[in-house]
């Protein structure tokens, strides 16, 4: 707190009045500032919205995308995104959780920080990198495939799944872990029958925001499944349609058809991401206040 | 007592042998685990130099400041959008940085406390809003807006500066891949410096207060100083945020192989230019491509690497965690 020795801005300068007024000026500022920010949101949301609407229906989400521009929906990237963010979940949680089980439970503090350490990398690395990694890893020699775009998925969840598991496994009351033990329960026997089932609800909401996520990610499924026909597949070993993709292929062709199916496939999407993430911190704030926190 | 079963002790010993062997288990699984991270971040670097390999050695180290790609002459360099990335992104930083500090401080000093909750988790949700919308929206909405008011008007005022060339068309370039980014960024450094200011002492707070002090002045004099180094970890977590995105740049940039000094004009950065470009790419071009992203890569790591290396040196908050 060294910092706070210089004493200049605490002297009192100047008459009281242009002090208040300079007050005044600022708090304007940061008044105006959130409120652009809510702002700028409420304009992405209402224009998305808005320019969606004609194309919501009921075959908009049931029929596939038809050759020729106008008609058709979008059901089967609807399918392929839910697989392959399914898939991707599957892979992502059981390896994020058990690496929070390691931090928290086992490890040695530096060995914990530095883990930590590229969980906090692993996080902030450009997703494109992440799709020119799996593209290398799993798409050349195999072509593109759902797996490929699943596991590149589970590369973008697996960090966030991890920290918010460790989140709240730190929360546990170290008084329950220590009435575990002293009751003679072995280590692993309190840490899956007594701390997983109180944190579930922590874990739970980490995932979804995962799954909200990945959900929206498009670079990493560029390079992995991107080059897909139309039509409804379920055969992840071929590239699969997707939301994210028919977005970004949809907003870069000039036929204005295809702008208002690209705006309603991205209502859906922004829907789903923004009520999943609505939803999970609902979830965190109860079940924070059921740990006692 | 007596209630003991006879068979105590020998299912006692068993079970003593199980936990044993258990808690051996689940502490080699979630190692494994664990070590499975280090291991992905390992193979993520070494796959992509791996790839980049060949471009690597071919076009050496000269790379970085060549100015032409030119698939057809075969000819690449990476300074164009090593340019674009640093343009784009400093731009956005430049307007995100005073903007989510603003926030920050409204939301934790200011704002009245019916609308802390609401508003921050507002601007949370901006975050959260997926970066190939908010390209659908810039390429649809925002650019073309811009393009025909903001960018003459600001040509207008200022075009005596340079950077302040003639507006773009269509709405698309870097100016406004800039004011895309800013809009990704500015819940992250915001939220980040929320975090910050909620931990500086409120007794430090109000003893600048009661001496007298505005409470701009408290901020100016209390809580900036007290959380620069996390503020500058923020910042550069957002600007690897910015440097790294792909898609909705790739969406507004315009597309361009050339250095243009006019801020509405075209460009590409490093990730934009992969993402646009991969797939309709020979692959000579392709291993030029890769180039970049190992380019891109090495950047991202160091940015991340310095943000974390900061926050977890200077910042009491994670302390102990």
């Amino acid at each position: 707190m060294s910092v706070l020795a210089h004493d200049t801005s605490l002297r009192p300068s100047g008459g009281l009045r242009r002090r208040r007024i300079v007050n005044r000026i600022m708090e304007g500022i940061g008044t105006g500032a959130a409120l652009v920010a809510v702002a700028v949101l409420v304009l992405v949301i209402v224009s998305v919205a808005v320019r969606a609407a004609p194309a919501l229906s009921w075959d908009f989400f049931t029929k596939e995308p038809s050759l020729f521009g106008a008609g058709g929906g979008i059901s089967s990237a609807l399918i392929g995104s839910a697989l392959i963010v399914g898939m991707a979940t599957a892979m992502a949680l059981p390896v994020g959780v058990l690496i929070a089980i390691y931090l928290t439970e086992f490890a040695p503090r530096q060995v914990a920080g530095s883990i930590q350490l590229v969980l906090d990398v692993l996080n902030g690395l450009p997703t494109i990198v992440t799709g020119v990694f799996v593209y290398g890893l799993l798409v050349i020699g195999h072509g593109q495939s759902g797996y490929a775009g699943a596991f590149a998925l589970a590369v973008v969840m697996l960090p966030l799944v991890a920290r918010a598991a460790q989140e709240t496994l730190l929360l546990v009351p170290s008084a329950l872990r220590e009435a575990s033990l002293a009751l003679g329960v072995s280590r692993w026997r309190t840490v899956v029958g007594v701390i997983l089932p109180t944190t579930f609800g922590g874990i739970l909401t980490g995932t979804v925001l995962a799954v909200a996520r990945a959900a929206g990610e498009t670079a990493p499924l560029l390079f992995a499944t991107s080059i897909f026909s139309p039509s409804v597949s379920t055969d992840v070993t071929k590239a699969l349609p997707n939301i994210p993709v028919l977005i970004f292929q949809y907003s870069e062709q000039p036929d204005k058809a295809l702008h208002e199916q690209a705006w309603g496939a991205a209502l859906v999407l922004m829907a789903f991401v923004l009520i999943a993430s609505l939803g999970a911190k609902a979830l965190l704030a109860s079940s924070r206040r059921k740990l006692g926190q | 007592m007596s209630a003991v079963p006879s068979s105590y002790s020998l299912s006692a010993t068993r079970r003593r042998l199980r936990d044993r062997f258990g808690d051996g288990a689940l502490r080699g699984i979630t190692l494994a685990a664990a070590l499975a991270a280090v291991v992905l971040l390992g193979a993520i670097v070494w796959k992509v130099l791996d790839l980049a390999w060949p471009a690597m050695s071919k076009y050496g180290i000269a790379f970085l400041w060549g100015e032409t790609w030119d698939p057809v002459r075969r000819e690449f360099g990476a300074l164009p959008f090593i340019y674009g990335t640093a343009v784009s992104s400093g731009l956005a930083l430049l307007i995100a940085t005073p903007l989510s500090i603003a926030i920050a401080l409204w939301l934790s000093e200011l704002a009245p406390r019916g609308f802390r909750g609401i508003v921050g988790s507002l601007v949370e949700m901006l975050a959260a809003i997926p970066s190939v919308v908010l390209g659908l929206w810039g390429i649809l909405v925002l650019g073309p807006y811009l393009g025909q008011h903001l960018e003459p008007w600001l040509h207008d005022k200022l075009g005596f500066i340079p950077i302040f060339g003639g507006p773009s068309a269509t709405g698309t370039g870097i100016f406004t891949a800039a004011l895309i980014l800013t809009i990704m960024i500015v819940p992250i450094i915001a939220s980040i410096c929320r975090e910050l200011f909620l931990q500086v002492p409120s007794e430090l707070e109000e003893g600048a207060l009661a001496l007298g002090a505005t409470r701009w002045e408290m901020v100016r004099g209390v809580i900036l100083p007290a959380t620069r180094t996390g503020i500058a970890a923020a910042i550069i977590l957002g600007l690897g945020r910015a440097l790294g995105e792909a898609i909705a740049v790739t969406q507004v940039i315009g597309g361009g192989t050339a250095i243009v000094r006019n801020i509405f004009g075209p460009g590409d950065t490093l990730a934009s230019k992969i993402a646009a470009s991969y797939q309709g790419a020979d692959p000579i071009e392709q291993s030029a491509l890769l180039y970049l992203a190992a380019i891109l890569l090495v950047i991202g790591l160091l940015t991340n690497f310095a943000a974390q290396v900061i926050v977890r040196r200077f910042d009491p908050l994670r302390e102990g965690r």
